[in-house]
């Protein structure tokens, strides 16, 4: 199974043009790495994919599908900073229950303490929260992940951690992996092929 | 040299309210010491969640009200009030903050630079911040835009020009480098040491162990509130020359280093004993209810009971 995305052009409002005629293919049994500088527009692509951007010019498809963006999405999109995903409101097992509830070794393998459930997110760390982003995001309806510089903010124990877990899950169930990132030497431990943004980016 | 900053026991609580009245401390910064020289950059390294931002909002005086923070600071020679640190900072002490959440986001950045300013001095000020800004690669259109037109990268290069305005003496870089691309991280890198040379103390907070390494002249190690190990950068380059087991696996976990798995996470609650008991490879019953103390060991201070003779 492939996640296209064919001949993608977005512009915010007014602006010029930030994404051009990009087209990216991902199998479900890879992990691309997508390195580029800041602000060229690599987390707005991950936006579309995932179908958090909806007014752009283009096709994303799964195989030669164009993805239904009513209902859950098979492309689901890990952010950069999981405090701002997660309804400060909601306990910790609130926020993994809006998703799925995982089995208990999935838990294990990610290392969530059972203790951490009964939590409000502000009270646990960054490397905490972003445990519960990757383990929501792999409900058994995701076919692959979207990673947005998902360990860019955590301490390279942690790291290790988490890509060494979240490679694992993916490879026994066949999802796919986006890694966005501009650290090099960390895409190229865990990505198959790296594609520089650049590159695809028409502009 | 006399020390710039110097940090002796520091401790940081927050009272928290659990139920109704009942009122709970949360420690989350133990026994910390440190100093900063002239002209001297000390990394702090440390894993998310350990406290680090604390110790730079402590130095600057903005610690949330709930917030208690013991022991002292020192800042040349003299110990820093609430009131002190007020009339400091700003001005001689200087925070390169974490997000772009730290900026106003009603104000333009141009203006929030250079801050509350008289009307007659607005255009040097104005001409200034100009300058600074086109160092650090941000165009005229930039001045004019709102926080939430920046993209990370440029959010930052505002933060760090911004903290540069009013050419402090002691800048506390908190996290100035993550979500920058490889050009803007050798830049800022650049720009510490560039801060360095001309005599400014440099704290900096990060977690990016590439850019202590390639900044810093000495690296203390954070884990779970303590300073578990304060080293010399050279040190850094052989795993061998570190002292403290986290600090070790926290060199082989980078990507160049094999990527070694260390499982274990850093304990949530208080411990009795030392805070990395639970996933230490080389530790002891003794070590489950005595908390090491930071001695010095060959020039290195390090928080473990194997270097201060309690335990084989």
């Amino acid at each position: 199974m492939y996640l296209n995305a064919n001949n993608i052009s977005f512009a915010y409002k007014k602006n010029k043009p930030i994404l051009k005629n990009i087209s990216i293919s991902i199998p479900d049994n890879k992990v691309i790495g997508l390195m580029g500088d800041s602000g060229s527009g690599k987390s707005t692509l991950c936006k579309v994919i995932t179908g958090y951007i909806e007014n752009y010019t283009g096709t994303v498809t799964l195989d030669r599908e164009v993805i239904n963006n009513k209902g859950y999405h098979p492309a689901q999109l890990i952010f950069q900073h999981p405090e701002k995903t997660m309804n400060p409101k909601w306990k910790m097992h609130k926020v993994l229950e809006e998703s799925w509830n995982p089995p208990q070794e999935l838990m294990d393998t990610f290392g969530l303490k059972d203790n951490w459930l009964g939590r409000w997110p502000n009270e646990l760390s960054g490397g905490e929260l972003q445990r519960f982003s990757i383990l929501r995001a792999l409900n058994p309806n995701t076919k692959f992940i979207i990673a947005d510089e998902i360990s860019t903010m955590l301490d390279a124990v942690t790291q290790v951690q988490i890509w060494d877990a979240l490679l694992d899950y993916c490879k026994h169930n066949k999802i796919g992996i986006l890694a966005v990132s501009h650290d090099k030497e960390l895409l190229d431990v865990i990505a198959d092929d790296i594609i520089l943004f650049d590159d695809i980016n028409k502009l | 040299m006399d020390d710039l900053l110097n940090v002796s026991n520091i401790s940081i609580s927050f009272t928290q309210y659990v139920q109704g009245l009942n009122q709970h401390v949360l420690k989350v910064i133990s026994d910390l010491s440190l100093s900063v020289k002239e002209g001297e950059v000390v990394a702090i390294l440390g894993s998310s969640g350990s406290g680090k931002s604390l110790l730079a909002h402590a130095i600057l005086g903005i610690l949330p009200e709930n917030g208690n923070c013991e022991g002292d600071i020192v800042f040349k020679g003299e110990v820093l009030s609430q009131e002190r640190k007020e009339q400091l900072r700003g001005k001689e002490i200087c925070l390169i903050p974490q997000s772009v959440n730290f900026l106003d986001p009603l104000m333009k950045v141009g203006e929030q630079a250079i801050g509350d300013v008289p009307k007659e001095e607005r255009e040097e000020a104005f001409k200034k911040q100009r300058d600074v800004f086109s160092k650090y690669g941000l165009s005229e259109e930039v001045d004019d835009l709102y926080p939430f037109e920046l993209s990370g990268g440029m959010a930052r290069k505002v933060l760090l020009s911004t903290a540069l305005l009013s050419n402090p003496e002691l800048v506390v870089a908190d996290e100035p480098t993550p979500g920058l691309d490889s050009q803007s991280v050798k830049e800022t890198i650049k720009d510490i040491k560039q801060m360095a040379q001309d005599g400014k103390g440099v704290l900096l907070i990060t977690h990016e162990i590439d850019v202590a390494l390639k900044t810093a002249d000495r690296i203390a190690i954070f884990y779970s509130g303590y300073v578990i190990e304060i080293n010399k950068t050279e040190n850094f380059n052989d795993v061998n020359n570190l002292l403290h087991p986290y600090t070790k696996s926290l060199i082989e976990a980078l990507p160049r280093n094999g990527f070694k798995l260390t499982e274990g996470v850093q304990p949530l609650d208080d411990v009795d004993g030392c805070p990395y008991f639970e996933n230490c490879p080389i530790r002891d019953d003794f070590c489950k209810n005595n908390i090491p103390s930071l001695i010095e060991h060959d020039g290195v201070m390090i928080r473990c009971h194997k270097y201060n003779g309690e335990v084989e």
